[in-house]
């Protein structure tokens, strides 16, 4: 257990330990106050998120991957290749020690699945009560290969575009409500989490016509597409019966009246791409263990500016607003 | 397979459009007045098949939006008391009352906590006897059970701690007060969950009086489909009567068991839906035998002036009289995340499912 204040020995054992046993790696291992490391040619993408869901455990994944698999999507979802990570904890005081190591075994984990270094961090250990559990922060740095031009690019999208999803929608969202309701047993839903650098690189060199990536996280499919056409001259279709949606997942959203277009996703991404090029991408990707079910759902068109229209799978037609209130508190 | 998939057929879906479209040759208003189907009814873009002659109005069936704000000032005042706890459901944090919300009050301090049901409040009675628990009970003949059959349990485990502010209504007084106003409409939905509990004898009065047909409907697209069609049916037959569409649910009868608790515990008094006003015997409210857990007789509640946000025209809108894109609030002052009036408030209010389905204009 963790306790707070008790500054120098132990923080620094804690850290040395744990640490730098999992994140093993050559930047790190500096000990430095900052890493070092030399500058990229080209343009360099630099995001941050922190992670606070609650569980912290959940079926298909923990706070840990979430917080790696999720900054390696924000700079996936730019057209970076994901380089390194930074890694901030705030921890409760009282927290079990052996969760804290599960958790770190498991961000290294991904790292290593991604091929990213976890190369600078901080731990602070706070009051009980002044934090629940476990929050972590992590920032990332990526290189975006060759020049802007060859860059996805929101601007350039246009009507005919059609609209990619990686794959089945709202299993991380639906998989922490199972672990909130103490239902992981009864419901089989695991999280999507996973670092979309092993399925989507190199994807916007071949086959190209990538415009743009939406990585879509809280608040789902929907509000990323209603994000991304706000304001704009065109409008967006998608059609109910070509999204894909795992029956487990579906069932449980009817149960707590959630829509699953809605719900978190933290291993899909939604690609806007030029028609000629869509096929051969939806065809790459399923080529891929992690976009299996990918496909097209909808497309960009000249009508209904700055809307999201939808078919609903028994042929009527409906707008999908934006989220509204918070569906999912703390889900990421 | 996923359990509904038989009701979403696009075919059968499109045989009963098709039927619709043949059929209706005038003019039609059909009220939904369950905030179930005012939400599916959206939510599978159904009043995009329809032909344009049928318009679907929405009623007074969410009963967070039907709620006064008397009874928010009252639940207000009530955690103001010493060691109060008020326990709610989630929707009902965000409805205004003259001064505020009860999510306003919270934040202030006081304790009020979310449930998802009377016998979690219960729970919370049993565990900390030493503080008080008063259950907002709302919602139609679905929820008044339930509350009905946690203050029998509270009475037969002795638990003095636990209170009911009951807001219960009953929903054919509404149905009948809608038609009675003159509102013009050609037939009523009719609310497939209500219904399994009351059964349908409830409708034959608004068959008989008013010449109006009722369906019972399920909650799929292809039930609601098929409901509109026996409405269409009934009027171009000039033959208004009562019919049950959901039949997989609701028993004519009812259940029976679940009417006497709440004629155990429950008597009917005069009730105010926003709207309609008050209308006679068309709220619940415990009855003297129980009166030990009647929040409204044990504690001391000022009788609070009703007051309406103002520029809300959320009462017209119940009444199927206006739409929400006719209100100058809507979308600009008054959206899901900052509601001014009630039916932004629940996922089931007309305002909010309007919002999210069918966009700002
Ligand atoms: S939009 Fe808001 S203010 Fe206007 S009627 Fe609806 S709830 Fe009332």
């Amino acid at each position: 257990m963790l306790s707070h204040g008790s500054g120098g020995s132990m923080m620094h054992n804690l850290i040395k330990d744990l640490f730098f046993n999992y994140f093993n790696n050559p930047l790190l291992n500096l000990a430095n106050d900052s890493a070092i490391f030399p500058s990229f040619k080209g343009l360099t993408a630099f995001t941050t998120d922190s992670f606070v869901v609650d569980p912290i455990f959940f079926p298909g994944g923990d706070i840990g991957k979430l917080a790696v698999c999720g900054t390696i999507n924000d700079l996936v979802a730019v057209g970076a290749q994901p380089y390194c990570l930074s890694a901030g904890f705030i921890i409760e005081e009282g927290f079990p020690l052996n969760d804290l190591e599960t958790i770190v075994s498991s961000m290294a984990t991904e790292a290593a699945k991604a091929g990213i270094f976890i190369v600078t961090g901080d731990t602070k250990v706070v009051e009980k009560g002044k934090c629940d559990k476990l929050f972590i922060n992590t920032s990332g740095i990526g290189v975006l290969p060759g020049d802007k031009t060859r860059q996805p690019n929101p601007e350039s999208i246009g009507a005919g575009d059609q609209i990619i999803i990686t794959g089945c929608i709202g299993d991380h969202g639906m998989a922490v409500m199972a672990a909130r309701n103490h239902l992981e047993g009864t419901i089989n839903i695991q999280s999507d989490c996973a670092p979309l650098n092993l399925l989507l690189h190199g994807i916007t060199e071949n086959p190209g016509g990538i415009k743009c990536m939406r990585d879509p996280t809280r608040g789902g499919v929907a509000s990323s597409l209603c994000e991304l056409v706000k304001d704009k001259e065109f409008g967006i279709t998608i059609h109910e019966d070509r999204i894909p949606v795992k029956p487990a997942v579906k069932g449980f959203c009817d149960m707590l009246g959630f829509d699953p277009l809605y719900v978190a996703n933290e291993g899909k991404m939604l690609i806007f791409a030029n028609k000629e090029k869509s096929e051969d991408i939806v065809a790459r990707l399923k080529s891929h263990p992690l976009g299996r079910e990918a496909c097209c759902i909808g497309e960009v068109n000249r009508e209904n500016h700055g809307k999201v229209v939808m078919k609903t799978a028994i042929g009527g037609t409906r707008v999908v607003g934006m989220l509204s209130g918070d569906q999912l508190p703390r889900i990421c | 397979m996923y359990p509904f998939e038989q009701y979403h057929s696009k075919a059968l879906c499109q045989a009963l459009v098709d039927q619709i479209h043949l059929m209706a040759d005038r003019p039609l208003r059909f009220m939904e007045v369950c905030g179930g189907h005012t939400m599916a009814v959206r939510k599978y873009g159904i009043p995009s098949l329809l032909p344009d002659s049928i318009m679907l109005l929405s009623g007074p069936g969410c009963p967070v939006c039907v709620t006064s704000s008397l009874f928010i000032d009252q639940a207000i005042h009530l955690a103001a008391y010493d060691r109060m706890t008020i326990c709610t459901f989630g929707d009902l944090l965000r409805v205004q009352g003259t001064n505020g919300s009860l999510e306003k009050a919270k934040t202030e301090g006081k304790d009020i906590r979310v449930v998802l049901s009377g016998l979690d409040a219960l729970e919370i009675a049993r565990q900390q006897p030493e503080k008080k628990i008063v259950l907002l009970g709302i919602g139609f003949e679905t929820t008044a059970p339930t509350t009905a059959a946690t203050i029998l349990t509270a009475r037969k485990e002795k638990i003095s701690n636990f209170f009911v502010l009951s807001a219960h209504k009953l929903m054919p007084p509404a149905m009948e007060a809608i038609i009675s106003e003159g509102i013009p409409i050609n037939g009523y939905i009719c609310p497939g969950h209500v219904t399994t509990i009351t059964g349908i004898a409830m409708y034959k009065k608004i068959v008989e009086n008013f010449g109006i047909g009722c369906v019972v409907s399920g909650f799929e697209p292809l039930d609601l489909l098929q409901t509109i069609l026996m409405l269409v049916r009934q009027v171009k037959a000039n033959q208004p009567k009562v019919e049950i569409q959901y039949s997989r649910a609701v028993k004519p009868e009812g259940n029976p068991k679940a009417m006497a608790i709440i004629e155990e515990v429950f008597e009917t008094v005069d009730e105010w839906w926003r709207g309609l006003g008050i209308l006679k015997a068309s709220g619940l409210k415990p009855r003297d035998s129980f009166q030990d857990f009647d929040a409204s007789e044990v504690f001391s509640l000022p009788v609070y002036e009703i007051s309406e946000p103002e520029a809300c025209i959320c009462g017209d809108i119940l009444k199927g009289l206006k739409k929400p894109q006719d209100c100058m609030l809507y979308g600009k002052n008054c959206t899901p995340d900052n509601p001014v009036g009630a039916c932004m408030v629940s996922s089931e209010g007309s305002c909010q499912t309007h919002y999210n389905y069918a966009g700002i204009n």
